[in-house]
């Protein structure tokens, strides 16, 4: 009994190394009343909130959906509250989806955010203690990794930093815009963690992102074109054991097989217009065109190359609502000129949680004849 | 509207005060006990959602270490609330609805033990204006009970009788942790801990989980000798500052309890999350609960704590309750936050 389910709200913050001009509730309020004010809804047309967050101690507060209710509209409704590590902004929008597929709820409105300055990231990811290796240290062997058994020379690395960098200078929310940044600015900027330069490797942002996803009905009085979800699919897998994958990791190859078949995706490459990944360091791009079946195993960096992977897009949730904008034709300057079927994609822990949807500008957008 | 989903298998590990086992360590045989009760294997399972805190465990990420508990290889379907595992029985029960998959998983684990809950609940609350002050769940409990006491709605000693009640209730209960024969009399000659909460009105600190299996219709029924039904699931949050309610009532079970429709039948048993003594009257109140409903037969958090599980291990009781001991109709409660702002409310029946 799975209804359709369309996004009709998008927003998002200003995304910065710090915000400061806003509290931990002042900062989801933005980016929830801007994802209201596109819907052209209140927030008492709002049936349910599902917050999402990574850990905690990155801000230090503990289940913080308890202290941020009212500023979420959600006291007397309500609010679930998903972490499901780095993947958490993406799973948190399905759970949200589902509250509207199965007809629960009509109208739900899903938040996620993080103000990794109000605390340090890179303490937060090591438990509370010092010396932890960070992110960047437990992907940077499974890139090498990556490298060594496709071939992959290391300029790739450096070409998928300056798109991101570039393309996000047409994203007025974006944190970090480099329109000059050049292959050789990424080349020279620090090694972090072989073989991440500083300019490969995410910032810590402070910043929120907010939609809301309603049904057939809702969707009809949009004051714009809908994005429909025409496909979700969630895929988890232990972090470390012998024999794993973690270059190709397989709980994001089931994750893609199960949303492109939900979707009805038989040709992931052509059938999809924008795929909008987690790329939190450069090599994640043409790892993740490999590990969820859109080019063929040793493929991923030749499509960088070529530049057929030019424009794209800070986290899960981001992805996910970027993935909307697009098929609903409203990313402005960013824009991909007729996106009608798009892909987002999160992902978390040791590269062993995975959340997808596949978005369309219409319920049959696969397979459109436009296409 | 909804679709019926029963439940179909559970377990719990028992309550400690202390263990010196990992989270997955004990999550384990409790996971593979409530799949036998269910009678059905790990890889049968569709979807499974974790409820699990990383500060209580001090641990950022915690949660990914439990899934060495799932057994997720190969992959599965598969999320995490930070939250009571009662609301990750929630988004089971949510994605069943779906129809496609036809079994679910539910769990919530939780370790008190390593930290000081007197210094890591002042972090869940509002961090400009309440976690400065430190305030500890005993205090603001404290002051709940001061406004119901003051109001006329409770007194020491009804708060002492619910105290009694759970342990005696708690005899037979081989999971809890606090048990025994105590006369409200002797409760009321103890000193306060904070006035006017006394030892007994506390819970204890505990560690561990609690496992719940969640069928669809057609497939429980091939499954299982006796499903229990989910015939109403609802929660509901209220405003975070304490100054800004009415700790003397609870609006959000009051609001839940409508919405799962917990008037539609008389109640034989209740199962509810209250932390502290007083709790317990507020609650049955809130729920429209007669003198007739057995409350917390099973003792009660009163009587075991596990935090993170113990939401569902009410409702897991509750399901024994009319599985196991006859009961036809029974209202689980699970709570989240201070002063029971956030709560969960379920109505399970037998056939």
């Amino acid at each position: 009994m799975s209804r359709a389910a369309a996004i009709v709200g998008i927003g998002q913050t200003r995304h910065k190394k710090r915000r400061d001009d806003v509290s931990l509730p002042g900062l989801v309020r933005e980016a929830a009343q801007r994802a209201l004010d596109d819907a052209e809804l209140n927030w008492t047309d709002i049936d349910a909130v599902v917050l999402g967050k990574a850990p905690d101690p990155f801000e230090g507060v503990m289940m913080p959906e308890l202290s941020m209710a009212d500023a979420l509209g959600a006291v007397g409704k309500p609010i679930m509250r998903v972490h499901t590590a780095g993947s958490v902004g993406g799973s948190t929008a399905l759970v949200a989806t589902h509250l509207v597929q199965t007809g629960i709820h009509e109208r739900v409105l899903t938040v996620a955010y993080e103000k990794q300055a109000e605390g340090n990231a890179q303490w937060g990811l090591a438990g509370g203690r010092s010396g932890g290796m960070g992110a960047g240290g437990i992907f940077a062997p499974w890139m090498k990794s990556y490298t060594a058994r496709s071939g992959a020379p290391e300029h790739i690395g450096w070409m998928v930093a300056v798109k991101d960098r570039r393309n996000a200078a047409k994203n007025p929310y974006a944190h970090l815009k480099m329109p000059d940044l050049t292959i050789d600015d990424v080349k020279e900027s620090p090694m972090l963690w072989d073989p991440i330069h500083f300019h490969e490797s995410c910032p810590s942002s402070d910043g929120a992102c907010a939609m809301v996803v309603t049904n057939e009905a809702g969707a009809a009085r949009a004051p714009h074109r809908p994005s429909w979800v025409l496909g979700t699919a969630m895929r988890s897998e232990l972090g470390t054991f012998p024999g794993r994958d973690p270059v190709r990791p397989q709980a994001g190859v089931e994750c893609a097989h199960a949303v492109y078949e939900a979707a009805g995706i038989t040709d992931p490459r052509h059938q999809i217009d924008i795929a909008e990944l987690y790329v939190p360091f450069s090599w994640y791009e043409p790892m993740w065109l490999e590990g969820h079946d859109i080019a063929a195993p040793g493929e991923g960096w030749r499509m960088v190359e070529s530049g057929e992977t030019q424009i794209d897009g800070a986290s899960g949730m981001l992805r996910f609502a970027e993935a909307a904008l697009q098929v609903s034709g409203r990313a402005g300057e960013h824009q991909v000129p007729d996106a009608n079927v798009a892909l987002g994609q999160a992902y978390g822990g040791a590269a062993q949680y995975f959340a997808m949807w596949v978005v369309g500008s219409s319920l049959d957008a696969i397979g459109h004849p436009s296409r | 509207m909804v679709n019926d989903i029963a439940i179909i298998g559970y377990a719990q590990s028992p309550s400690w005060r202390r263990s010196e086992l990992t989270e997955p360590q004990f999550l384990f045989p409790v996971i593979s006990e409530a799949l036998d009760t269910a009678n059905v294997a790990r890889r049968d399972i569709g979807f499974t959602c974790a409820g699990s805190c990383d500060y209580l465990s001090g641990q950022t990420f915690a949660f990914v270490m439990n899934l060495e508990a799932v057994g997720a290889w190969p992959p599965i379907s598969e999320s995490h609330v930070e939250m009571d595992g009662a609301w990750a029985l929630y988004e089971a029960w949510v994605r069943l609805q779906h129809g496609d998959i036809d079994i679910a998983l539910a769990f919530g684990s939780g370790k008190s033990s390593p930290g000081s809950t007197a210094e890591i609940y002042p972090l869940q609350l509002d961090p400009y204006t309440l976690t400065p002050l430190g305030v500890d769940p005993v205090s603001l409990a404290a002051l709940q009970a001061r406004a119901m006491l003051d109001k006329g709605t409770i007194t020491e000693r009804e708060m002492a009788e619910i105290a009694a009640r759970s342990r005696a209730n708690a005899a037979d209960n081989p999971y809890a942790q606090v048990r025994g024969k105590a006369d409200p009399d002797d409760l009321l000659r103890e000193p306060y801990v904070t006035v006017p909460l006394r030892r007994h009105d506390l819970p204890p600190i505990s560690d561990g989980a609690c496992a719940v299996v969640l069928a669809t219709a057609d497939k429980a029924r091939a499954v299982a000798k006796r499903p229990v039904w989910i015939r109403g699931f609802d929660h509901r949050i209220e405003a975070h500052q304490p100054g800004m309610r009415d700790l003397t009532e609870s609006l959000s079970t009051r609001q839940a309890a409508k919405h799962a429709g917990v008037a539609d039948g008389p109640v034989d048993v209740a199962e509810v999350s209250a932390t502290f003594s007083h709790q317990e009257k507020l609650l049955r109140e809130a729920m429209g609960l007669d003198d007739h409903v057995a409350v917390n037969p099973s003792g009660g958090p009163l009587a075991a704590n596990p935090v993170m599980a113990v939401g569902l291990a009410r409702i897991a009781e509750a399901a024994r309750a009319i599985a196991e001991r006859g009961a036809s109709r029974a209202v689980a409660h699970a709570t989240s936050g201070q002063c029971l702002q956030q709560n969960l409310v379920c109505v399970l029946e037998g056939e």
